[in-house]
């Protein structure tokens, strides 16, 4: 690998000074959270260590976790991370197009097997040979599969990659699957969110280019370091919610006073994601914070979860409008019914027998009761 | 009590000697333990549809806060009642142990069984009298409490497992949950089905015990205070 040149030489080559280079380190090893030594240890990594291309493949998906992407907060870090991957494949982004684009994308399987790194956007549907999504003339499976055999790991952008998103909803008509459904051998990490926050997408692909190894993951397969924690736990609103006022109305007074949502659906008490801690848009704003409540959009079939405005999801198994108190309601009813129709019966049993025959022929409980 | 007790139907005639069929520790149990699921269905049910809001500063104000706090601490006091339950049929014996294994393979339970059902049901006129847990009830027991007991712990404590975060023991032990929903959100739902199911046992549970004390010729709720059951003519 000693030709191979290290990241610091490509930036170098594109014309990144060692000034911005250092800033970025420091950006990265905070954003990491590796403390005061992280900078230098960053900054070392990537002047040792030969570059780790990326391919960047877009299955069935709606581009926003690219959009996402390029609108990472500190200009510098995007530049930087863009210009790490646009070296290499992105169908949407790169600069070839056509039997050209095709080619690189053969020339890195060819020198990097095994070494490079697959990030895939969207999923995969199943259905039909693949027939739903189909990149360059050829389904997007095929494509897939050629590529994630020869990946030294796969970053799976987004939900619809972890999870399938909205393609992959009930009744999920093109069996759209998620990415570590699909692979064995290759080591898988979970990114979601619809989109994920830029930040978090920066933050672990330069951990992975700068240490060469993957982030630690929980047992759904996302990087600990941005998902350990529910957006609840976080949440400015959470002193509202311990205190119990919450918005019943969008346009009552708790919204203007900015209380809790979790009445009005918010999902935050069920979803893991940074949006408390890092904020979207250089931290302009996140979906709590602009009044609305979180819809769980990094969570495994959020869609099939709704209805978003309300706490307690529907129950789709026992139709479109049921949830577990309406259910309940159902059964209660029930159970009511049952008991009123015993107790009538019993009293209609007795009356009537005492009429029947008040005489010997009487049981012992009607003596009983008689005496 | 040395033995465990069988289930057995008693003749129909004359006055049968009482017999001791609960220790102390099953009584106390089930007195501790109705009342606490009582706290939890209440807070239980309050944690997921909240009462309305408080109107106030939210530093003097922690209303969800102590909703929550109850629930958790009776929480694990259900739990551990609930190991401590499993012990007293080993250690208690008497009728301690039809709870959770109903003698479905014996013919005379069975025979009881469908009496049960059809005493139930207004088809019999004569309820029989009987040593042990009553065969119906005990299904019922096993399916409407036991059962949502269990899953309402696992649920609960994977849950726990959320606000404690991935690094606590109760992650350790019941995080494998949450694997296998993948949303989390599916956990309330469970538990919060579970939580009906047993309010509904709880109602048919003081229905039927009222009724049969009233009707079927031997003592029920006395025996779970002084752990006789007594009979009569
Ligand atoms: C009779 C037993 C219990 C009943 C009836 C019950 C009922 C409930 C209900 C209805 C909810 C609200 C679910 C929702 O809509 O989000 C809830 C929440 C919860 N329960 Fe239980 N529960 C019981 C036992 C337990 C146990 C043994 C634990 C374990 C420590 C537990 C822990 C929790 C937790 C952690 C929550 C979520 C709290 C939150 O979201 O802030 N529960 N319970
Ligand atoms: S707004 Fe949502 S995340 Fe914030 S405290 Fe309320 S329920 Fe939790």
């Amino acid at each position: 690998m000693a030709d191979k040149p290290t990241f610091y030489d490509v930036f170098r080559q594109r014309g990144v000074s060692r000034r911005d280079f250092l800033g970025f380190c420091a950006l990265t090893a905070t954003y990491l959270g590796l403390g005061p030594n992280g900078a230098a240890s960053v900054a070392h990594a990537m002047q040792t260590k030969p570059r780790i291309p990326v391919v960047w493949l877009h299955g069935l998906e709606c581009t926003c976790c690219s959009e996402s992407f390029l609108r990472s907060g500190h200009p510098l870090v995007s530049d930087i991370v863009m210009s790490m991957i646009s070296l290499d494949y992105d169908d949407t982004i790169m600069a070839a197009a056509g039997d050209q684009a095709e080619e690189i994308l053969h020339d890195i399987i060819r020198d990097y097997r095994g070494a490079f790194i697959l990030a895939v956007e969207g999923n995969v549907p199943l259905a039909n040979d693949g027939m739903a999504c189909i990149v360059g003339g050829r389904p997007f499976k095929k494509k897939f599969e050629e590529t994630a055999r020869h990946a030294k790991a796969i970053i799976s952008w987004g939900t619809c990659a972890t999870s399938g998103c909205v393609q992959a909803a009930k009744p999920n008509p093109t069996r759209a699957t998620p990415i570590h459904k699909l692979v064995d051998r290759v080591p898988v990490i979970n990114v979601p969110g619809c989109p994920p926050i830029a930040e978090v997408m920066t933050g672990v692909i330069s951990y992975i280019l700068t240490y060469d190894r993957l982030p630690e993951l929980d047992n759904r397969l996302r990087p600990k370091l941005f998902y350990s924690q529910r957006v609840h736990d976080k949440c400015y609103r959470r002193a509202h919610f311990d205190a119990g006022q919450f918005v019943e109305n969008w346009d009552d007074e708790g919204a203007k006073q900015g209380w809790c949502l979790y009445k009005m659906g918010c999902r935050g008490p069920t979803t893991y994601n940074a949006c408390a801690t890092i904020g979207w848009n250089e931290n302009t704003s996140s979906p709590i914070r602009s009044g609305h409540g979180c819809i769980g959009c990094s969570e495994d079939g959020f869609w099939d979860r709704g209805p978003f405005y309300e706490r307690l999801p529907d129950m789709q198994q026992w139709g479109i409008e049921s949830n577990a108190d309406k259910v309940a309601a159902a059964g209660a009813a029930g159970l009511g019914t049952a008991v009123a129709v015993q107790l009538g019966a019993t009293a209609i049993k007795r009356v009537m027998k005492r009429g029947d025959k008040p005489d010997a022929s009487a049981t012992q409980e009607e003596k009983e009761t008689q005496a | 009590m040395k033995h465990y007790i069988p289930y057995h139907q008693l003749p129909e005639g004359g006055i049968p000697p009482p017999v001791t069929i609960y220790g102390p520790g099953v009584r106390w149990w089930h007195w501790i333990n109705g009342l606490l699921v009582l706290v939890l269905c209440v807070t239980g049910y309050f944690i997921g549809v909240p009462p309305p809001s408080a109107l106030g500063d939210p530093s003097s104000l922690y209303i969800m806060g102590w909703i929550r706090f109850l629930h958790l601490a009776s929480g694990y006091l259900f739990a551990l009642l609930a190991i401590a339950r499993l012990w007293l049929t080993f250690v208690e014996k008497g009728i301690s142990h039809h709870l959770f294994v109903p003698a479905i393979w014996r013919a005379e339970w069975f025979d009881g069984f469908m009496r049960q059902i059809r005493w139930n049901l207004l088809i019999n006129d004569q309820p029989k009298r009987y040593v042990g847990l009553n065969p119906l009830g005990g299904i019922a027991m096993l399916l409407m409490y036991v059962l949502p007991g269990f899953i309402i712990i696992v649920t609960g404590f994977a849950m726990y497992a959320e606000v404690t975060g991935h690094d606590s023991w109760q992650y350790a032990l019941f995080g494998w949950v949450t694997t296998i929903f993948g949303n989390t959100m599916d956990l309330h739902v469970i538990h919060r089905l579970a939580m009906w199911v047993m309010a509904g046992f709880v109602c048919i549970h003081v229905y039927i015990a009222v009724r049969e004390d009233v009707m079927s010729r031997q003592t029920m709720i006395s025996s779970m205070l002084s752990g006789e059951r007594q009979y009569r003519r």
